[in-house]
């Protein structure tokens, strides 16, 4: 099948532009995979791990929340931050992780901006941690009964 | 007519300044480089965002009803303004200028307009024109990542959705070239989807071709309004960011320039005050030899009245 031309920006950088022949995305209502030829699709994206398949390689990036555009032949992720598994800090993202559930065991913050702060920041920095260890362990085993939505 | 000595020491300082001054040119001038290609970085999300925000908002048929910060209201209340300067000076007449430009864009709004300075120099020359300033952020750095400017935003949209303010607009040094740079304001707030000449930062979404066969119908997931929930907010931070990048790429021009000249006008002054200088030892040396022969006339006709 002809790839698809995956593009993942960020408001800084473009981070990824290459041809892929899958990409997997953690869309708010659930993990999609998105191959050539889909219908055209505008869809939010979640904190969580995006995989791209290109020729047997896999490359995961964690983002944190955004939205999708994908075309017949172009999808384009517009993530909030997105971060290749090599460019993950492991120590720092555990860093962000501890203080973030510190602060929620200390018990929920009054104002309600303030606690999605916090629980976000423990979402990112747990997804950073998956992403970045799921790289160690290679190769980075294709899981079972994947959800696509085609 | 100064001394020797003191022309020495004054060659020997203008030329320290000189080679300070060129420094700073090189320093600038790479910043202008990296502030550039950070500018242009951003493009990509810009122009794909702009497109979605294009589309979503051609579907509808009240564009304010979509998203509030694209509610363009009929009356027009009061208006704020967030003028970008730099922290540092030496830039020649770059806040000057730019702070010109502001005081004349208040003194004639009809509605009243509240200030935002961002930079410790704007802050500065407006709190001297005796103007109130209702929020300021200074310190940003070089380069500041999305991060860093949300705040400026959020304060911006804050404003907006609380009614306090009926427009909001950006006003930045425009980076045309090094030579050139343009103060300019703009709108932020309202987002006007349909009209892109209007908005702030519109030469970083221009070149999206405008006969793109444009998708017809996209599948929502979960629906328009999530997306526009998300793009929306993310569109007006970018367009924040950008203006702070242009106004970056813009000061260190300012900059390399003003520091051109400095250096330039080291050199002449320099060769002046060589020429002195040189005037000045041989106008010594000739004195010596006068005092010389002065001497030995003197000696020789004592001598010669002696015997």
């Amino acid at each position: 099948m002809s790839p698809i031309r995956c593009e993942i920006v960020t408001q800084e950088r473009v981070v990824y532009d290459q041809p892929v022949d899958i990409v997997i995305a953690p869309g708010t209502e659930g993990e999609l995979g998105i191959l050539p030829h889909h219908v055209p699709l505008l869809t939010a994206l979640q904190a969580g791990i995006l995989r791209v398949r290109a020729g047997g390689v896999e490359e995961e990036f964690a983002i944190s929340g955004g939205f999708m555009e994908v075309l017949p032949d172009h999808v384009t992720v517009l993530a909030r931050s997105a971060e290749h598994a090599d460019e993950i800090d492991i120590a720092r993202a555990e860093a962000a992780r501890k203080r973030a559930q510190q602060l929620l065991e200390q018990g929920t913050p009054q104002d309600p901006d303030r606690y999605r702060a916090i629980e976000a920041s423990l979402r990112r920095s747990t997804v950073r941690l998956q992403v970045a260890r799921r790289r160690k362990r290679e190769p980075a085993p294709m899981m079972s009964g994947e959800k696509t939505d085609l | 007519m100064a001394t020797e000595r003191e022309l020495r020491k004054r060659i020997r300082s203008i030329h320290n300044i000189g080679q300070v001054t060129r420094a700073l040119e090189a320093v600038a001038a790479s910043r202008v480089r990296k502030a550039q290609s950070t500018v242009l970085a951003t493009r990509p999300y810009a122009r794909k965002a702009w497109e979605v925000l294009e589309h979503l908002a051609g579907q509808a048929g009240d564009v304010g009803q979509l998203h509030p910060l694209l509610e363009v209201r009929t009356e027009i209340k009061a208006a704020s303004i967030i003028l970008f300067t730099s922290d540092r000076g030496l830039c020649g007449a770059f806040n000057t200028n730019m702070v010109r430009k502001t005081l004349d864009f208040m003194d004639r709004s009809s509605v009243p307009v509240t200030l935002v300075t961002v930079g410790r120099k704007g802050r500065d020359l407006m709190i001297r024109a005796g103007r109130q300033i209702t929020a300021e952020f200074t310190h940003i750095g070089d380069l500041p990542g999305i991060l860093e400017i949300t705040p400026i935003a959020r304060t911006a949209i804050e404003d907006f959705l609380s009614r306090r303010v009926d427009m909001v607009y950006l006003a930045y040094m425009d980076f045309v070239n090094t030579l050139v740079q343009r103060p300019v304001i703009r709108r932020l707030l309202p987002l006007t989807p349909l009209d892109m000449a209007g908005q702030a930062l519109a030469e970083h979404v221009s070149s999206v071709p405008s006969g793109r066969p444009l998708v017809a119908e996209y599948l929502y997931e979960p629906d328009a309004s999530s997306i526009l929930q998300e793009v929306v907010p993310r569109f007006t931070e970018l367009q924040v960011y950008q203006a702070v990048l242009e106004s970056q790429a813009s000061e260190h021009s300012a900059r390399m320039v003003a520091m051109r000249n400095a250096t330039e006008n080291a050199a002449d002054l320099g060769e002046e005050l060589t020429l002195a200088r040189n005037n000045a030892r041989q106008a010594g040396i000739t004195r010596e030899l006068l005092d010389i022969a002065g001497g030995a006339e003197a000696l020789a006709q004592a001598m010669a009245a002696r015997s």
